[in-house]
């Protein structure tokens, strides 16, 4: 067992449990601003990017745009991004916010887009056929039967939004990260208490996501 | 100079005697970048070249295993996928830190973490690569006579190779973008310069330039799948040459 050398401590687990359950109120504060982090910044970018990949994926238009996107966005780093936009913004809360909103545009976008343009033309054109508007074709039809898609690429967003916290902590964005970052006040139980604490929140907000997806995925009832 | 100090760094900044561009910490410091180049940039881009090419080609290796045993046995899909997709979920930052305990502060830990990533994406891509293969091209090749291996490596694989191939990309660019945290746990890779940089009262120049290295390499190696996919499936640009 050479992989687990001579650093192997699992005595660090239940430390790290100890850890959480005396410093309850601490980790709770900082789970609050994780989540106040976290949640600006996919606000934003939802405002920013659900409508205007909802609207090019109506039109069929923006392919390029929709495509690029996602792919630039995948090439920038998160640690970059954190650190450039302290480099612009300076320390504090919307540095990161920027840095995280930049992050989650792509996949909402590109997902949105491939949402609704992949919706079956033929049910499009009944829509319009019975009188519906634009908007009410893409808000009754487009959008329900493209909303699989459209969750699975906020849940994504939401996925990188959470992870990308963590590490705004070196440029003062506070959380769970600070924790993590700080082994020399928190020990090393502190920053794996912090670490569960943040792969927790994760994992049910991925949890929670995938079972809005579930439940719009479903299909309706061939009766009605 | 003495403000840098005075404000508080534990840390003596490496740019202390540069010159004047340096010191002014103003967007770009071209000297700065020529006089580092070689001792502190170019060794963490080949780290970071090397962290992420040992992740991918592991991830990838372990990935086809698991695609092949999910694509053979159905039953076994499900659970991979959400194993993987959990794996997905947990922040970079924190998987770091959680692997500390069991494998220590050094490169395995940041190698298993960078091919845990890399699972789910090139799973997923390489089974529905699989499964997307045509049933007129199987009853051909069993026609032809093929054996089940045959048709595996002769029939099933090449035409799985674009879904496989969009998978390798992906991961590749977010193993070289995530190989930038690895720096929070080792002193290496593209992570490294910025991290200091960081440190250092934000040193514009040095978190730009490492910005900017990492990006370019993610986009060259992207280029280069690209071109890779171009050479192994000549078919696919048969209908648009046309």
């Amino acid at each position: 067992m050479t992989l687990l050398g001579d650093q192997f401590r699992p005595g660090t687990f239940p430390d790290a449990l100890r850890f959480i359950w005396h410093n309850a109120g601490f980790l709770l504060a900082r789970t609050g601003e994780h989540l106040e982090l976290s949640f600006a910044a996919l606000g934003i970018a939802l405002l920013l990017s659900l409508p205007l990949g909802l609207w090019l994926g109506h039109r069929h238009r923006g392919l390029f745009l929709a495509v690029s996107v996602s792919n630039v966005g995948r090439a920038l780093p998160s640690l970059v991004l954190i650190a450039v936009g302290l480099t612009i913004l300076g320390v504090g809360f919307w540095n990161n916010t920027a840095a995280l909103v930049v992050l989650a545009v792509p996949p909402i976008l590109t997902n949105a887009y491939f949402g609704v343009d992949g919706v079956d033309r033929d049910v499009v054109e009944a829509a319009r056929g019975m009188g519906l508007s634009e908007l009410q074709v893409l808000l009754r039809v487009e959008l329900p039967l493209g909303l699989p898609l459209v969750i699975a690429g906020i849940r994504i967003a939401a996925i990188f939004v959470i992870a990308t916290a963590t590490i705004a902590a070196v440029a003062g964005g506070g959380g769970l990260g600070e924790v993590i970052v700080n082994q020399a006040s928190y020990g090393l139980a502190g920053v794996v208490g912090a670490s569960l604490c943040v792969s927790a929140l994760a994992f049910l907000t991925a949890l929670l996501l995938t079972l809005l997806l579930r439940a719009f995925s479903r299909r309706p009832d061939p009766i009605s | 100079m003495i403000g840098v100090l005075a404000s508080g760094g534990t840390v003596i900044p490496n740019f202390g005697q540069g010159s004047s561009c340096e010191v002014n910490n103003g967007w770009f410091c071209s000297e700065w970048v020529r006089a580092h180049w070689s001792d502190t940039l170019q060794p963490a881009l080949l780290q970071h070249v090397e962290l992420a090419a040992i992740a991918i080609a592991i991830g990838f290796v372990l990935a086809s295993a698991l695609a092949f045993a999910g694509f053979r046995f159905r039953l076994l899909d499900p659970p991979i996928g959400v194993f993987a997709d959990f794996l997905y979920t947990i922040p970079s930052l924190a998987l770091f830190q959680l692997l500390v305990p069991f494998t220590g502060v050094n490169e395995t830990t940041v190698e298993i973490a960078l091919v845990s990533y890399t699972l789910l994406i090139l799973y997923r891509n390489m089974l529905e690569g699989l499964r997307s293969v045509p049933p007129d091209a199987l009853e051909a090749a069993r026609g032809s006579g093929f054996t089940r291996l045959q048709t595996l490596v002769r029939v099933e694989l090449p035409l799985a190779l674009p879904a496989v191939i969009a998978g390798l990309r992906i991961a590749t660019v977010s193993t070289i973008s995530i190989a930038t945290v690895a720096a929070f746990v080792i002193p290496k890779g593209l992570g490294q310069p910025i991290f200091t940089a960081l440190q250092q009262d934000v040193f514009k120049t040095e978190i730009l330039t490492a910005g900017g290295l990492t990006v370019a390499l993610a986009l060259c190696a992207d280029g280069l799948l690209v071109l890779a996919q171009r050479a192994l499936t000549p078919w696919t640009r048969v209908g648009r040459a046309a």
